[in-house]
């Protein structure tokens, strides 16, 4: 039976909890995986193996989090920004990711604030379903 | 010099799991300032052993071709002291291993009682701080390390038809 998207929020919950070392109350759907959970680039790893783990998928890093291959793509990134061309690409590679309030302002210093607990979420869901 | 915290390996499978055996002595001088009286091997001793046993284990399965680092410790509960004159197997097995990184997940166990459970994230760095260099040179795993294996991984290798 498919999951709901409650039941894989709690998981994603869990997962978070052990690999970041949280409060249960501390992850809400809204919370960013850096800014506010206080993840490194080697939590996103440990994450990536858990969610494999607990979902019976295959995460490839790049497609969680593609981010680093694009960053340095002169095409996708001018004056600190992602160009209009560059925003298109994150958006397709990221379906997952809620562009509404980065799309006003693309600063790539902000860019992380696109991986939050609901993008994880989304990911799983998108993965299950296509597994299904 | 490498300060080796596992004497030897009694069970080894290659990118599976690996058993290493320390004994732990007085001759350890820190052992005498941990604690003055009452000696016990240090808790991060153990993790380093752990790492060791582990990162012999991740290093392996790769052929030795990444330079292995202690990232994360994920999880370490020690529910016992280890004393000098006590025998610890470090048991280390692999939980996942991607292009980046790898997980383990272990247990130090003296006789039948478990000493510690601990888990560890490692990372190939090579691989993951791109733009920095390191020495070509496999750093991590020297000539005493690859010693260990003496005897396990290249009798495995002969044996293959």
């Amino acid at each position: 039976m498919a999951m709901s998207r409650n039941e894989i929020l709690d998981q994603v919950k869990e997962v978070l909890v052990d690999a970041l070392g949280l409060d249960e109350d501390e992850v809400t759907e809204g919370a960013t995986l850096m800014g506010d959970l206080g993840a490194e680039s080697i939590d996103f790893l440990d994450i990536v193996f858990r969610l494999e783990k607990t979902f019976g998928i295959k995460v490839p890093r790049e497609e969680l989090f593609p981010a680093e291959s694009l960053m340095n793509n002169p095409d996708f990134v001018s004056g600190g920004k992602l160009t209009p061309k560059g925003l298109a690409e994150f958006k397709a590679r990221m379906p997952h990711s809620d562009f509404s309030k980065f799309e006003a302002n693309p600063d790539i210093n902000k860019l992380t604030d696109l991986f939050t607990v609901a993008a994880v979420v989304n990911f799983v869901e998108r993965k299950l379903n296509q597994a299904a | 010099m490498r300060w080796i915290w596992i004497d030897k390996f009694v069970e080894f499978e290659s990118g599976m799991r690996a058993v290493a055996l320390k004994n732990v002595t007085l001759a350890e001088e820190h052992l005498h300032d941990h604690f003055p009286g009452f000696p016990v091997m240090p808790e991060c001793l153990m993790i380093e052993g752990m790492a060791q046993t582990a990162g012999i284990l991740v290093g392996e399965a790769r052929g030795f071709s990444e330079k292995v680092i202690l990232a994360k410790i994920k999880n370490a509960v020690f529910h016992h002291y280890v004393r000098p004159g006590d025998t610890i197997l470090i048991h280390a097995e692999m939980e996942s291993i991607a292009p980046e990184a790898a997980s383990t997940t272990g247990k130090i166990t003296r006789g039948d009682t478990v000493i510690a459970e601990i888990s560890l994230m490692f990372s190939h760095i090579d691989k993951n701080l791109a733009g920095k260099e390191f020495p070509e040179e496999n750093f991590v795993f020297t000539d005493m390390f690859n010693s260990l294996l003496r005897g396990f991984v290249g009798q495995k290798k002969e044996s293959k038809p």
